[in-house]
């Protein structure tokens, strides 16, 4: 493929990103690897000791892991949405953060089911979800959506690599191994730059982008149906399908901020990943955080105000401080508030300041995952009269705090890896930015 | 488990009681098999000789030691645990007015279905439904709802609703994810959160849904009614414990409940007693009536009598705050 200037000069300054790990490099993946091998170790301890391991009980029978799995999913929205939207809408400066994004979306949607199956009881039956699959069940439909959803952000972010593929494989100034130039030969399937490819690719990224919309929207609202579709207090909301859409796409753009944010200092990118990217991205967290924080206000002031029984004794224990109050205060003051405050004064709005609040909030994300899960299984209908206290109060064992840590470092390392195969800008793409 | 536990009286009495029945040659094949297992050695003599039908049909004497409690094993196919007992719609009464929390419920829960003590199937409950109310005991099976909020969300189908009214678990389908659990708005089911101790015996039994024995590792359990005593025409084990006949199982159809003592007629005892269900406004159609604690035989307080420390504990937040009410 020939390349023009603009081309040329960005293939140069990845080139050393993508042809060898230097060792600050190799010290990170090293790091990376102590969490993750007590994660094995917790694995195994809960595999062959059985959940009793961990801090779930007859009541809370879920935690820590359903509150991961939340979250990644939701992350994995960062590519789905933002940059599906923004490829639909052809937003001109969304080129150089799309590739970021989708692989936001395809490595947060392979970590999440991670977590879902460390739920389960019996591994060992995980094929009787196919061979007696009932269609009732939103966990059939979580386990239909999220393959799809799998393979459509792999397909996206695919689709969308193949031009660099072809870049990579024809640069003879990259100093790569034979084997790593004949593997992105067979990934650029090949491709040649000729105007029927560039249609086909086109045509294709834009129906995919028209799919994947639909398809991220079903698979966090299948997911809130897990909780929505239930009795419980607290759950059992008519919002919770549009509530998790929102904060997946909420907490998926803070990801985003947080990832270009590293990237651009890891690889010196400023030119690529420029102020103005996290200008216009910290408009739309602000423009998230307010759809939000009325859905919240709106969720909990519905409960609060009737205070129906046991809808009344969740909101009682978010709202009080001896409880679950300064978490529940945290969510929303660090998730919601703080955003809009900092994109909404001209003088915060700068890189740092905007990865700060979005680092913030998608911690009160996180937090707010637990609150919708632990406090409402802490409520059933009946009384609980236990006096074992892990039945009553639900605290995660050091074993889930390894695997949501193993998660979290296993999600660094797959983006380190990724970063080391492709550039973390989509090379082919900064060619129409030329002419556009 | 030990032996004394195997050899009690009521397990002779089952086992004569099911003479004669057809459930009697299951049973008498599945002890004949574990005698011959080579599980027998373990056992000390008694002395005592049993008369028993073999599965051939012949007439054998055997040491009472050999004798297993083997309640649990009933020869009905997979399939048949599913279908449910052709013509029947079981249902329970439960007599709040008669309850003192003698606990005797519970503990035949646990020995029946070979539960640990910390386990319960059957728990009892201390209610108090207003600030002027008064407690009152009340024991709480599985419901066993005809819209069953935990069934709708079963993802594999190990979890059924029979036509005779019953909710199972098949606990070697269960996966174990626990969403039953989540979904069912009463705390009925719980979850093997290690592997369960299992005598050999126990585990050589063949599982059944309408058993539910041998527990598993890592797969949810309940309250069944106990669907094998039920299709013998014996009363759950729960209804039988109970000192003060607080229990009465019946089937809707026949408009018949029993406590093991009287027999009422359901519809007419609903009726005059102003029968209701737990939380009727959830819709989930429950199969078990509560009679209101009118006119009540024992003060709240005797079901505290002689109770351990932690018991007690367990009933501190309706008692303390309470005490004016009683």
């Amino acid at each position: 493929m020939n390349l023009n200037q603009k081309q040329s000069e960005a293939l140069k300054k990845f080139a050393p990103q993508i042809e060898s790990f230097s060792r600050p490099a190799l010290v990170w993946v090293y790091f990376l690897l102590i969490p993750m091998a007590l994660a094995a170790y917790a694995l195994y301890i809960q595999v062959v000791d059985g959940h009793i391991v961990t801090g779930m009980r007859d009541n809370v029978v879920w935690g820590l892991y359903i509150a991961n799995f939340i979250f990644f999913i939701g992350i994995s929205y960062a590519g789905a949405v933002i940059s599906g939207i923004l490829h639909l809408l052809n937003v001109e400066w969304r080129k150089p953060i799309i590739r970021v994004a989708e692989l936001i979306t395809v490595i947060a949607t392979i970590i999440g089911p991670i977590y879902i199956l460390l739920c389960v009881g019996r591994l060992d039956r995980l094929h009787h979800l196919v061979i007696y699959a009932r269609l009732q069940s939103p966990i059939t439909w979580d386990v239909f959506a999220i393959s799809t959803y799998l393979f459509g952000g792999l397909l996206f972010l695919y689709l969308a690599s193949i031009k660099d593929f072809a870049i990579y494989r024809d640069a003879t100034e990259l100093k790569l191994q034979g084997w790593r130039r004949r593997l992105y030969a067979a990934l650029a399937l090949n491709y040649q730059d000729t105007p029927e490819q560039k249609k086909s690719i086109a045509v294709s990224m834009n129906l995919l982008s028209i799919m994947i919309i639909p398809l991220a929207i079903i698979v966090h609202s299948v997911l809130s149906w897990i909780f929505g579709m239930t009795m419980r207090p607290g759950w059992h909301s008519t919002i919770f399908g549009p509530y998790f859409v929102l904060a997946a796409i909420y907490s998926g753009t803070g990801v985003l901020i947080i990832a270009m944010w590293i990237f651009r200092k890891v690889y010196k990118l400023t030119d690529y990943l420029q102020d103005k990217h996290f200008i216009n991205l910290s408009y739309i967290m602000m423009t998230l955080a307010a759809a939000y924080g009325y859905f919240t206000f709106s969720e909990y002031l519905t409960d609060w105000y009737s205070l129906e029984k046991w809808n009344g004794e969740v909101i009682a224990k978010l709202f009080d401080l001896k409880e679950y109050g300064w978490w529940f205060l945290f969510a929303n003051i660090a998730g919601i508030l703080l955003p809009i405050l900092v994109v909404a004064v001209p003088k915060l709005r700068q890189p740092n300041i905007i990865t700060i609040a979005a680092s913030l909030m998608v911690i009160a994300m996180w937090v707010k995952r637990y609150l919708i899960v632990v406090p409402t299984l802490e409520s059933p209908l009946f009384p609980i009269q236990d006096t074992r206290t892990e039945f009553v109060h639900y605290s995660p064992t050091w074993v889930e705090w390894a695997l949501t840590l193993g998660g979290i470092a296993t999600f660094l390392l797959l983006f380190t890896l990724a970063s080391k195969f492709m550039t973390i800008v989509s090379v082919s793409e900064l060619e129409s930015e030329k002419h556009a | 488990m030990d032996d004394s536990e195997n050899v009690n009286p009521s397990t002779r009495r089952d086992f004569l009681n099911k003479l004669g029945t057809l459930g009697a040659i299951a049973t008498c094949g599945s002890a004949a098999c574990s005698c011959g297992s080579g599980a027998s050695h373990e056992h000390h003599e008694v002395g005592k000789k049993v008369k028993l039908l073999s599965p051939d049909g012949e007439m054998v004497e055997i040491d009472e030691s050999h004798l297993r409690h083997v309640h649990k094993t009933i020869g009905v196919s997979r399939e048949e645990a599913r279908q449910g007992i052709p013509g029947k719609k079981f249902v329970m009464v439960v007599d709040l007015a008669k309850c003192k929390n003698a606990r005797k419920c519970v503990s035949a829960c646990q020995k029946m279905h070979h539960v640990p003590e910390d386990k319960e199937w059957l728990s009892v409950k201390l209610m108090k439904d207003n600030e002027q109310a008064s407690p009152y005991w009340m024991p709480k099976t599985c419901f066993h709802c005809d819209d069953p909020p935990c069934v709708k969300v079963c993802p594999v189908d190990a979890t059924f609703k029979r036509s005779d009214g019953l909710v199972l678990i098949d606990n070697e389908r269960c996966i174990g994810c626990k969403f039953c659990m989540a979904a069912c708005p009463y705390s009925t089911r719980v979850f093997n959160w290690d592997e369960p101790v299992v005598s050999p015996e126990l585990a050589a039994l063949p599982y059944s849904p309408e058993t539910s024995v041998p527990s598993k590792v890592g797969t949810v359990e309940k309250c069944d009614f106990c669907p094998d005593m039920v299709r013998e025409g014996k009363l759950p084990d729960c209804v039988t414990a109970c000192p003060n006949g607080v229990f009465y199982f019946g089937d809707e159809n026949e408009d018949v409940v029993t406590n093991g003592d009287e027999t009422i007629r359901f519809s007419q005892i609903i009726a005059e007693r102003g029968g209701y269900r737990y939380a009727e406004e959830l819709g989930t159609k429950p199969r078990v009536y509560y009679l209101p604690p009118r006119d009540r035989i024992f003060p709240v307080e005797r079901g505290l009598d002689g109770k351990s420390e932690e018991l007690k504990a367990r009933y501190k937040d309706i008692l303390n705050p309470g005490k004016e009410g009683v």
